[in-house]
């Protein structure tokens, strides 16, 4: 059941990704990319919140491997990274990690003391 | 507006949906053969983002630059190659990892796979370029 929990969670995560990256960057004009920032940065703290509560297996399989690993991208980040201009690249970079780092460590504090 | 953002989106949503479903099984796949052990350097996560980021290089280097299906990007690049990567485990895995006392392990882990993965990203556009 768990591969099948996997498969469902990213049918749900990756279009949600994709969405969400159209909405946000149909409302700024600058070309940084926000959307893959955002998706990245929420399913890091969800991915926390699940992760430090110990959830079950079928959950973790669900919510965690498969919505937040869907939800979320190393590919498009790097790719969206590599065509910014160089001081843009060094801001998505440092930026993504650190508000993904921090999502993440928020996440796990709430998880285990909700 | 949200409306219009959406309006006719249903196949490149389906496709996305589809390609994350086979990125993310690859990914689970993956991770029963290099588990992380607690407080170890997550070594198939590692991977699994490189890997994924040379392909995303070379891939959306040949769709932008060649007549393509327009369903093609949304299933292998937003879909599978999304699906495959994850940015939420490596996150949460560098705080585990700097939470747990692992402080050198999580640095090296977190400038480990930023570096190699744009590394892999430019390798994977240039590639194509040089052979084209």
């Amino acid at each position: 059941m768990v591969p099948l929990m996997v498969v469902l969670g990213a049918a749900v995560g990756a279009p949600a990704r994709y969405l969400t990256d159209r909405l946000v960057q149909s409302r700024h004009t600058t070309g940084f990319p926000w959307g893959t920032f955002t998706v990245n940065v929420v399913g890091s703290f969800v991915l926390g919140v699940v992760t430090g509560a110990a959830a079950s297996p079928w959950v973790t399989a669900l919510v965690g491997t498969g919505f937040c690993g869907a939800l979320t991208t190393y590919s498009t980040f790097g790719w969206e990274t590599i065509h910014l201009s160089r001081p843009q690249a060094a801001l998505n970079a440092v930026g993504s990690v650190a508000a993904g780092l921090g999502a993440a460590a928020l996440g796990l504090a709430v998880g285990a003391h909700p | 507006m949200i409306s219009g953002v959406l309006r006719g989106q249903g196949r490149p949503v389906a496709a996305a949906a589809a390609g994350g479903a086979v990125g993310a099984l690859a990914r689970w796949t993956v991770g029963l053969g290099l588990p992380a052990a607690p407080g170890t350097f997550p070594l198939g996560t590692f991977l699994i983002n490189v890997v994924g980021c040379l392909a995303i290089g070379a891939l959306v280097e040949v769709l932008t630059t060649r007549p393509s299906n327009p369903l093609l990007r949304p299933f292998l690049a937003t879909g599978v190659l999304g699906g495959f990567t994850t940015f939420s485990t490596y996150a949460v895995d560098v705080a585990h990892l700097l939470l747990a006392g692992h402080p050198g392990t999580g640095l090296l882990y977190l400038a480990g796979t930023l570096l190699a993965a744009l590394a892999a990203t430019w390798a994977g556009r240039g590639a194509v370029r040089w052979f084209r």
